[in-house]
């Protein structure tokens, strides 16, 4: 079975971004970049398989700039076969990347497609949705658990109250949620490895599709400061605080 | 921008990705695996047996090391063990890496000089994190005079007889081997060779050293041999030429020391502008004051100085050409620049920094141990005034 997993390259989660003064956009000079937490995930999810047996070859596919090489670098350290770059420049709206993605799928023929649930830049939330839509693929979302039987996989969700199981048929996209898996750290031997292993790069024009933007950022700013606490004399003072001016009790 | 462990860092032309990629994934292993734990291993004393195959399997054991051994050497250079260090020193309990890397100290010689049959013995399992090796040199009669060890090793038959003591020895109570200096021939540095001495062996004997300034986390200990028999086998290089062998391991050992005391001052800094931007005195912060903002960036010039310095060095050593009077002093110029950092930042956090629970109270009792231990400061001094022929 192939497993293709989409890996997305977003400021590392350890940065405090800040908005860029003239508010156009959150500032990423020399910003320290990572593979996004979902994704590494799902690229954790695909190994896993391969290395049971269940899987034949990981395939880690990533659409940017050519910086986002170095996210495909990591998923091959990570234990992915080979990688796949689909070019673009600037920022790439979900559904232009979900578009990108149906075409490497059809390239490919991928039996499973792991995506991260979302990335944390932009928390939108949407790719492996739309990805479903567009490929008539099944879709089991906020994945904690993911086992594959034969031709079918089974799917437990996180959701509102509690968890859902879903009986998917292959091929299938799934959407990794936080407690899937805890990935694992990539060795300094295959870090050195990964340098060796096959990258292809693509254009959206050699997948067919034409990057249109439908969205406009209009202002991007920081939250609003948190006010400094005040110190209250007596528990009496505190529940009168809570009761009368925060009234977050009554 | 601010100053921060990663910001206070200069550029270096000769970090390409795949450094980067090793930093990020050892700082990962480091902020999962140990940094939680630190600071109970160092009260306790100890670190966890089972840290050294993890440490391993990431292939922070084996960096450098030829393959066939289970290391990895192919594409690694000298900015991988910097980073490696660097990351190391970040934990800022010094007894960390000081007892989970001591076989970089250990096993060069024998990787570098020793037979076959004793490399395939012992390399493997080292790297793999079963058994541990310790380099033992320092004898209670003295440390700096390397040239007049005392312990001698006399033949018998096939065996050598060895008989003295070696003490300060880092790692030497867990130790499965110690590549020991000992005396097989007449006075002096001519007389001196380097022999692999298993601590199974009958005779041996070892005592820890417990109460230390720092280190807490790192194993010390002293080591007794009582007419220990070991096969001439075990001879690591020629007999007599140990010396020479020592010499060699000394560069390697002060420039990861280098490494780490620059990092361990930009600790400091990053500890101390994390305080001065928060703590208010006198109606502005600390970091307002013309006297505190002085003292952060007089720590940073040092350290941009010493991480130039490193860098210098570490070029030399991927040239091929490694000036020992340029590395001793080296290591003169990171002990005094952590000295100073760890004074300074001391100062800013005030009394809070002497409290125990903080990287700077710990790196401030950790100087010493690297003024001193690897070559002392005085020494140091002393043979880079000889290489330049004063
Ligand atoms: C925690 C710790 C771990 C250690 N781990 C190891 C280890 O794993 N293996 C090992 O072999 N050793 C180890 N050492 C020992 C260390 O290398 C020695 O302490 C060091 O080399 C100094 O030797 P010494 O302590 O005998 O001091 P001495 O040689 O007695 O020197 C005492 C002082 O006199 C100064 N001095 C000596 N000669 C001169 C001179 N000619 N001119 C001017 N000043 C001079 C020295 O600089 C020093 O300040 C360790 C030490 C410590 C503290």
């Amino acid at each position: 079975m192939k497993v293709l997993v989409a890996v997305k390259r977003v400021v590392d989660y350890n940065v405090k971004v800040r908005a860029k003064a003239d508010g156009s956009d959150v500032d990423l000079n020399n910003v320290k970049m990572a593979i996004n937490p979902f994704c590494e995930i799902a690229v954790e999810e695909a190994i896993r398989l391969r290395e049971a047996g269940v899987a034949t070859e990981v395939i880690a596919v990533s659409i940017g700039d050519k910086s986002c090489q170095e996210q495909i670098r990591t998923s091959l350290a990570l234990g992915a076969d080979r990688g796949i770059q689909v070019e673009t420049e600037g920022a790439v709206e979900p559904l232009v990347v979900a578009k990108l993605l149906k075409g490497v799928i059809e390239k490919e023929q991928p039996q499973l497609v792991i995506l991260g649930k979302q990335s944390i830049d932009g928390d939108n939330n949407q790719t492996g949705q739309m990805l479903g839509a567009l490929t008539n693929m099944p879709q089991g979302t906020f994945a904690s658990e993911l086992v594959v039987d034969g031709d079918k996989i089974t799917v437990t969700r996180e959701v509102d109250g509690g968890l859902q199981t879903l009986s998917l048929n292959l091929p299938a996209i799934v959407t990794t949620d936080l407690r899937l898996n805890e990935p694992r750290y990539a060795s300094l031997p295959n870090i050195m490895k990964a340098k060796k292993k096959q990258m292809d790069v693509y254009s959206p024009a050699d997948l067919g599709v034409e990057p249109k933007a439908h969205l406009t950022t209009l202002k991007v700013e920081p939250p609003p400061e948190r006010k400094a606490g005040i110190m209250v004399a007596s528990v009496e003072e505190l529940v009168d605080k809570l009761k009368n001016e925060a009234k977050v009790i009554s | 921008m601010s100053l921060t462990f990663d910001s206070a860092r200069l550029p270096n032309p000769h970090i390409t990705p795949e450094h980067e990629e090793w930093r990020a994934q050892l700082r990962k292993f480091i902020d999962t695996e140990i940094i939680p734990y630190a600071e109970d291993w160092d009260e306790a004393g100890h670190i966890p047996i089972e840290l050294w195959p993890k440490a391993a399997a990431v292939g922070l054991l084996g960096m450098g090391y030829p393959e066939e051994f289970g290391g990895i050497k192919e594409g690694i250079d000298s900015w991988h063990t910097w980073i490696a260090n660097e990351e190391l020193a970040r934990i800022g309990v010094g007894g960390i890496p000081a007892s989970l890397m001591v076989h970089g100290i250990g096993l060069p010689p024998v990787i570098n000089w020793g037979s076959e049959a004793m490399k395939q013995a012992v390399a493997p399992p080292v790297l793999a994190g079963e058994k541990h090796i310790a380099l033992g040199i320092t004898e209670p009669g003295g440390g700096s005079d390397v040239a007049q060890l005392a312990t001698t090793a006399l033949h018998d038959g096939d065996d050598f007889i060895v008989n003295g003591s070696k003490t300060f020895i880092t790692g030497g109570l867990r130790a499965n081997w110690v590549t020991t200096a000992v005396r097989t021939g007449g006075e002096g540095a001519a007389g001196v060779s380097m022999l692999l001495i298993p601590t199974d062996a009958e005779g041996f004997s070892r005592t820890a050293l417990d109460k230390k300034q720092g280190w807490w986390a790192s194993d010390t200990a002293t080591l007794y041999f009582d007419n220990v028999r070991v096969p001439v086998t075990n001879l690591i290089g020629e007999e007599n030429q140990g010396f020479k062998v020592i010499m060699t391991n000394f560069n390697s050992e002060r420039m990861f020391m280098s490494a780490a005391m620059e990092a361990l001052g930009r600790v400091c800094l990053e500890e101390a502008v994390n305080w001065a931007r928060e703590r208010k005195t006198f109606g502005k912060r600390l970091a307002d004051h013309q006297v505190i903002r002085h003292k952060i960036v007089q720590m940073k010039q040092r350290l941009n100085a010493t991480q130039a310095y490193i860098r210098v060095c570490y070029e030399s050593m991927e040239a091929g050409n490694p000036n020992p009077g340029d590395i001793a002093l080296l290591k003169v110029q990171a002990s005094e620049t952590m000295e100073f950092c760890a004074r300074e930042a001391m100062q800013i956090l005030g009394g809070i920094g002497y409290m125990r629970g903080n990287r700077v109270e710990r790196i401030y009792r950790e100087v010493r141990v690297n003024a001193i231990g690897g070559g002392s400061e005085e020494i140091m001094r002393d043979l880079a005034a000889r290489q330049y022929g004063v």
